[in-house]
């Protein structure tokens, strides 16, 4: 068992393709962490110095971690990580 | 080219002109690799303002998965600009996050006439593309 990391097109350069890859971890941060070590390059995607990027979204099965723990959420074998860009733009 | 049925294009405009002055967001979802844009999703934007837009994040995550489900793609992107042309903006360009949609602007700043324009936006670069529209597939 591990748990499923669903990746969006704009980050699969970093999956050689892949829709989705495995990774391990107790908690959101070090799942993201087992990803760097397969696939370098991603964390800097999905963090920066103050947690999760403001225009990415995670969600931890149904729910969008920010509402949960953000990067101190707890992971557990069978759960589904989706990684999606947030869309967002504007005349601003 | 973005090729478009009239009748989305009427959705789209009717929804950006019924949330002026805030901008209007949403997607038109079409099957993998067809390039066709087939169903209507208008969006909420999360931020409510007349100059940023940004999906909520949990009803992009439903019509994502929906659109997984359906083996659908988000064929096209489209938000209004409510005082400014519609062309892309600095944030819109920083932001863009689908390589292969097509990004659709409206502008309401004019009263008698919106614009409607598509542009790829790929790795910081604009490139627009002619609008055909078309009265149905056929």
């Amino acid at each position: 068992m591990a748990i499923e990391v669903r990746i969006p097109t704009i980050l699969r350069s970093y999956t050689d393709g892949a829709k989705a890859v495995n990774a391990k971890g107790a908690t959101l941060e070090e799942l993201i962490g087992d990803l760097e070590s397969r696939h370098p390059g991603l964390k800097d995607r999905l963090v920066d110095d103050s947690g999760l990027r403001r225009f990415v979204n995670v969600y931890l099965n149904d729910e969008d971690v920010r509402f949960l723990g953000g990067l101190g959420t707890p992971v557990a074998d069978g759960d589904t990580v989706t990684v999606l860009p947030a869309v967002a733009g504007g005349a601003r | 080219m973005l090729t478009i049925p009239r009748e989305l294009v009427d959705k789209i405009v009717a929804h950006a002109r019924a949330d002026h002055p805030d901008e209007a967001c949403g997607i038109l979802a079409g099957p993998a690799g067809s390039d066709r844009p087939e169903r209507f999703v208008p969006m909420e934007n999360a931020e409510r303002s007349p100059t940023f837009y940004r999906f909520d994040s949990m009803e992009q995550f439903r019509v994502w998965r929906e659109m997984d489900d359906r083996d659908e793609v988000p064929v096209v992107i489209y938000h209004s600009h409510t005082a400014t042309e519609a062309y892309p903006s600095r944030t819109d360009i920083t932001l863009a996050s689908e390589p292969d949609a097509h990004y659709v602007l409206v502008s309401t700043a004019s009263e008698e006439e919106t614009s409607f324009r598509s542009y790829r936006i790929v790795d910081g670069v604009v490139t627009e593309e002619e609008v055909k529209i078309v009265e149905s597939y056929g």
